[in-house]
Protein backbone atom coordinates (compact mmCIF):
# COMPACT_ATOMS: atom_id res chain seq x y z
CA UNK A 1 0.00 0.00 0.00
CA UNK A 2 3.15 2.05 -0.40
CA UNK A 3 4.95 4.02 -2.89
CA UNK A 4 8.18 2.06 -2.75
CA UNK A 5 11.12 3.84 -2.88
CA UNK A 6 13.51 1.64 -4.19
CA UNK A 7 11.99 1.39 -7.86
CA UNK A 8 13.07 -2.07 -9.15
CA UNK A 9 15.60 -0.44 -11.98
CA UNK A 10 17.81 1.79 -8.88
CA UNK A 11 19.74 1.45 -5.79
CA UNK A 12 18.62 5.23 -5.38
CA UNK A 13 17.71 6.30 -1.43
CA UNK A 14 14.89 8.76 -1.29
CA UNK A 15 14.42 10.75 1.86
CA UNK A 16 12.01 13.66 2.76
CA UNK A 17 15.37 15.05 5.23
CA UNK A 18 17.96 17.05 4.51
CA UNK A 19 20.40 14.23 5.12
CA UNK A 20 20.73 10.38 4.47
CA UNK A 21 21.63 8.85 7.91
CA UNK A 22 24.32 6.95 8.18
CA UNK A 23 26.23 8.73 4.97
CA UNK A 24 27.56 11.63 3.98
CA UNK A 25 26.13 13.73 1.51
CA UNK A 26 29.42 14.40 -0.99
CA UNK A 27 27.64 16.51 -3.90
CA UNK A 28 24.78 18.13 -4.95
CA UNK A 29 23.06 18.03 -8.22
CA UNK A 30 20.23 19.85 -8.22
CA UNK A 31 16.66 19.95 -8.16
CA UNK A 32 15.04 16.89 -10.06
CA UNK A 33 11.24 16.27 -10.56
CA UNK A 34 9.21 14.02 -11.99
CA UNK A 35 5.07 14.23 -12.99
CA UNK A 36 2.30 12.39 -14.40
CA UNK A 37 -1.44 12.78 -15.04
CA UNK A 38 -3.92 11.01 -14.67
CA UNK A 39 -7.33 10.63 -15.41
CA UNK A 40 -9.99 7.62 -14.04
CA UNK A 41 -11.36 5.51 -16.39
CA UNK A 42 -15.51 4.93 -17.24
CA UNK A 43 -15.62 1.41 -15.03
CA UNK A 44 -13.79 2.92 -12.11
CA UNK A 45 -15.88 5.92 -12.31
CA UNK A 46 -19.13 3.88 -12.10
CA UNK A 47 -18.16 1.42 -9.48
CA UNK A 48 -16.67 5.22 -7.13
CA UNK A 49 -20.26 6.03 -8.35
CA UNK A 50 -21.96 3.44 -6.83
CA UNK A 51 -19.78 3.84 -3.98
CA UNK A 52 -20.20 6.61 -3.28
CA UNK A 53 -23.98 5.72 -2.24
CA UNK A 54 -22.31 4.60 1.07
CA UNK A 55 -19.09 6.58 1.40
CA UNK A 56 -15.67 4.88 2.58
CA UNK A 57 -12.57 4.24 0.65
CA UNK A 58 -12.68 4.22 -2.90
CA UNK A 59 -10.08 1.47 -3.30
CA UNK A 60 -10.44 2.16 -7.16
CA UNK A 61 -9.03 5.55 -7.24
CA UNK A 62 -6.26 5.26 -4.18
CA UNK A 63 -4.98 2.55 -6.39
CA UNK A 64 -5.14 4.89 -9.53
CA UNK A 65 -3.30 7.34 -7.69
CA UNK A 66 -0.71 5.45 -6.18
CA UNK A 67 0.12 3.67 -9.50
CA UNK A 68 0.41 7.30 -10.56
CA UNK A 69 2.42 8.38 -7.93
CA UNK A 70 4.94 5.57 -8.85
CA UNK A 71 5.21 7.06 -11.73
CA UNK A 72 5.95 10.44 -10.96
CA UNK A 73 8.41 8.71 -8.48
CA UNK A 74 9.83 6.52 -11.16
CA UNK A 75 10.76 9.70 -13.71
CA UNK A 76 12.07 11.74 -10.79
CA UNK A 77 14.21 8.76 -10.09
CA UNK A 78 15.40 8.40 -14.01
CA UNK A 79 16.59 11.99 -13.83
CA UNK A 80 18.80 12.04 -11.16
CA UNK A 81 20.41 9.45 -12.28
CA UNK A 82 20.93 10.75 -15.12
CA UNK A 83 22.46 13.18 -13.70
CA UNK A 84 24.76 10.39 -11.60
CA UNK A 85 23.45 11.02 -8.41
CA UNK A 86 22.61 7.68 -5.88
CA UNK A 87 20.13 9.78 -3.43
CA UNK A 88 17.48 12.11 -3.37
CA UNK A 89 16.76 14.16 -0.43
CA UNK A 90 14.00 16.60 0.86
CA UNK A 91 11.14 14.66 -1.46
CA UNK A 92 7.94 16.58 -1.54
CA UNK A 93 4.93 15.37 -2.95
CA UNK A 94 2.17 17.71 -4.56
CA UNK A 95 -1.06 17.00 -5.93
CA UNK A 96 -4.23 18.95 -8.36
CA UNK A 97 -7.10 18.21 -9.47
CA UNK A 98 -7.04 19.55 -12.96
CA UNK A 99 -10.71 18.73 -14.02
CA UNK A 100 -13.46 16.80 -12.70
CA UNK A 101 -11.68 13.30 -13.41
CA UNK A 102 -7.92 14.22 -13.53
CA UNK A 103 -5.53 14.51 -11.27
CA UNK A 104 -1.75 15.58 -11.94
CA UNK A 105 0.90 13.88 -8.88
CA UNK A 106 3.85 15.79 -8.78
CA UNK A 107 7.14 15.00 -7.05
CA UNK A 108 10.22 16.37 -6.78
CA UNK A 109 13.49 16.60 -4.34
CA UNK A 110 17.56 17.21 -4.65
CA UNK A 111 19.45 15.25 -6.34
CA UNK A 112 22.26 14.28 -4.06
CA UNK A 113 25.72 12.22 -4.48
CA UNK A 114 26.03 10.29 -0.93
CA UNK A 115 29.42 8.83 -0.29
CA UNK B 1 -43.94 11.19 -6.21
CA UNK B 2 -41.98 8.51 -7.28
CA UNK B 3 -38.62 10.79 -7.02
CA UNK B 4 -39.32 11.72 -3.62
CA UNK B 5 -39.40 7.87 -2.24
CA UNK B 6 -36.47 6.96 -4.41
CA UNK B 7 -34.73 10.22 -3.10
CA UNK B 8 -35.79 8.93 0.22
CA UNK B 9 -34.26 5.16 -0.09
CA UNK B 10 -30.84 6.68 -1.49
CA UNK B 11 -30.85 8.48 1.99
CA UNK B 12 -31.59 5.87 4.05
CA UNK B 13 -29.03 2.98 2.01
CA UNK B 14 -26.73 6.28 2.79
CA UNK B 15 -27.42 6.81 6.62
CA UNK B 16 -27.61 3.00 7.57
CA UNK B 17 -24.56 1.60 5.75
CA UNK B 18 -22.65 4.53 5.45
CA UNK B 19 -22.75 4.98 9.38
CA UNK B 20 -22.17 1.29 10.10
CA UNK B 21 -19.11 1.15 7.94
CA UNK B 22 -17.82 3.92 9.55
CA UNK B 23 -17.80 2.79 12.88
CA UNK B 24 -16.43 -0.03 11.57
CA UNK B 25 -14.04 1.84 10.06
CA UNK B 26 -13.00 4.13 12.95
CA UNK B 27 -12.76 0.60 15.74
CA UNK B 28 -10.66 -1.08 12.51
CA UNK B 29 -8.70 2.28 12.79
CA UNK B 30 -8.26 1.79 16.95
CA UNK B 31 -7.02 -1.66 16.73
CA UNK B 32 -4.50 -1.26 14.41
CA UNK B 33 -3.05 1.86 15.99
CA UNK B 34 -2.76 0.09 19.33
CA UNK B 35 -0.99 -2.84 17.11
CA UNK B 36 1.91 -0.20 16.01
CA UNK B 37 2.98 -0.18 19.28
CA UNK B 38 6.71 2.07 19.82
CA UNK B 39 6.51 3.58 16.92
CA UNK B 40 7.76 7.46 17.30
CA UNK B 41 6.21 9.77 14.95
CA UNK B 42 7.46 12.96 14.72
CA UNK B 43 7.08 16.07 12.47
CA UNK B 44 10.44 17.35 12.94
CA UNK B 45 13.80 15.91 11.67
CA UNK B 46 14.55 17.34 8.36
CA UNK B 47 17.44 18.96 9.90
CA UNK B 48 18.28 17.53 12.79
CA UNK B 49 21.58 15.18 12.15
CA UNK B 50 20.78 11.48 12.94
CA UNK B 51 23.91 10.00 14.40
CA UNK B 52 22.60 6.94 15.13
CA UNK B 53 20.90 5.55 12.42
CA UNK B 54 21.81 3.26 9.89
CA UNK B 55 19.53 3.60 7.35
CA UNK B 56 16.41 5.89 5.91
CA UNK B 57 14.27 5.53 3.48
CA UNK B 58 10.38 7.19 2.31
CA UNK B 59 7.43 6.10 2.89
CA UNK B 60 4.14 6.78 1.61
CA UNK B 61 0.71 5.99 2.66
CA UNK B 62 -2.29 7.45 0.95
CA UNK B 63 -6.10 6.98 0.69
CA UNK B 64 -9.06 8.02 -1.08
CA UNK B 65 -12.25 8.27 0.62
CA UNK B 66 -15.81 9.39 0.07
CA UNK B 67 -18.63 10.93 2.06
CA UNK B 68 -21.89 9.17 1.69
CA UNK B 69 -25.24 10.25 -0.14
CA UNK B 70 -26.64 10.75 3.57
CA UNK B 71 -23.61 12.55 4.52
CA UNK B 72 -23.45 14.59 1.39
CA UNK B 73 -27.43 16.00 1.98
CA UNK B 74 -26.67 16.36 5.38
CA UNK B 75 -23.40 18.69 4.57
CA UNK B 76 -25.49 20.48 1.81
CA UNK B 77 -28.40 21.48 4.18
CA UNK B 78 -25.58 22.85 6.90
CA UNK B 79 -24.00 25.07 3.94
CA UNK B 80 -27.66 27.06 4.31
CA UNK B 81 -26.55 27.96 7.67
CA UNK B 82 -22.76 27.92 8.26
CA UNK B 83 -20.72 26.91 10.73
CA UNK B 84 -18.87 23.69 11.63
CA UNK B 85 -19.87 20.65 9.51
CA UNK B 86 -19.57 17.82 11.45
CA UNK B 87 -20.20 14.85 9.14
CA UNK B 88 -17.22 16.14 7.02
CA UNK B 89 -15.00 16.14 9.88
CA UNK B 90 -15.40 12.52 10.74
CA UNK B 91 -14.79 11.95 7.50
CA UNK B 92 -11.50 13.39 6.72
CA UNK B 93 -10.15 12.26 10.52
CA UNK B 94 -10.86 8.63 8.94
CA UNK B 95 -8.91 9.81 6.11
CA UNK B 96 -6.01 11.22 7.55
CA UNK B 97 -5.72 7.99 10.15
CA UNK B 98 -5.90 5.67 7.79
CA UNK B 99 -3.16 7.56 5.27
CA UNK B 100 -0.73 7.56 8.98
CA UNK B 101 -1.92 4.13 9.22
CA UNK B 102 -0.54 2.92 5.56
CA UNK B 103 2.74 4.79 5.71
CA UNK B 104 3.63 3.32 9.78
CA UNK B 105 2.78 0.08 8.45
CA UNK B 106 4.98 0.18 5.40
CA UNK B 107 7.58 1.84 7.89
CA UNK B 108 6.98 -1.27 10.70
CA UNK B 109 7.55 -3.60 8.17
CA UNK B 110 10.89 -2.18 6.88
CA UNK B 111 11.92 -2.30 10.38
CA UNK B 112 11.73 1.11 11.02
CA UNK B 113 12.10 2.68 14.79
CA UNK B 114 10.67 6.06 14.36
CA UNK B 115 9.17 7.74 11.40
CA UNK B 116 10.85 11.14 11.16
CA UNK B 117 9.43 14.79 9.52
CA UNK B 118 5.58 13.66 8.72
CA UNK B 119 3.86 15.35 6.23
CA UNK B 120 0.42 15.00 5.75
CA UNK B 121 -1.48 16.55 2.81
CA UNK B 122 -5.01 16.47 1.35
CA UNK B 123 -6.11 16.98 -2.19
CA UNK B 124 -9.86 17.64 -3.05
CA UNK B 125 -10.43 15.16 -6.03
CA UNK B 126 -14.16 15.10 -6.68
CA UNK B 127 -13.34 18.42 -9.19
CA UNK B 128 -14.80 22.17 -8.45
CA UNK B 129 -18.10 22.42 -10.23
CA UNK B 130 -19.99 21.31 -7.02
CA UNK B 131 -21.34 18.15 -9.01
CA UNK B 132 -20.59 14.55 -8.93
CA UNK B 133 -18.99 12.98 -5.83
CA UNK B 134 -17.03 14.08 -2.75
CA UNK B 135 -14.01 12.36 -2.74
CA UNK B 136 -10.90 13.47 -1.05
CA UNK B 137 -7.36 11.80 -0.96
CA UNK B 138 -4.65 12.26 1.79
CA UNK B 139 -1.22 11.35 1.46
CA UNK B 140 1.15 10.93 4.51
CA UNK B 141 4.90 10.78 4.13
CA UNK B 142 7.35 10.57 6.09
CA UNK B 143 11.30 9.11 6.32
CA UNK B 144 11.22 5.71 7.98
CA UNK B 145 14.79 5.95 10.12
CA UNK B 146 16.43 2.43 11.69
Amino acid sequence: MTVRSRSSASNIILTNIETIPGSTITQHLGLVQGSSVRAKHLGRDIAAGLKNLVGGELKGYTELLQEARQEATDRMVQEAQQKGANAIVNVRFATSSLTQGAAELFVYGTAVRVG
Amino acid sequence: MEGWIFFAVLLAIGFFFGSRAEQQHFRDLQRREQALGGLVISVVGAKVALPDAAGAELFVGSVVVSSDYFKTFVAGLLKLVGGRIGVYETLLERGRREALLRMEEAALDWGAERVVNVRIQTAELGGNNGQGIVALEVIAYGTGVR
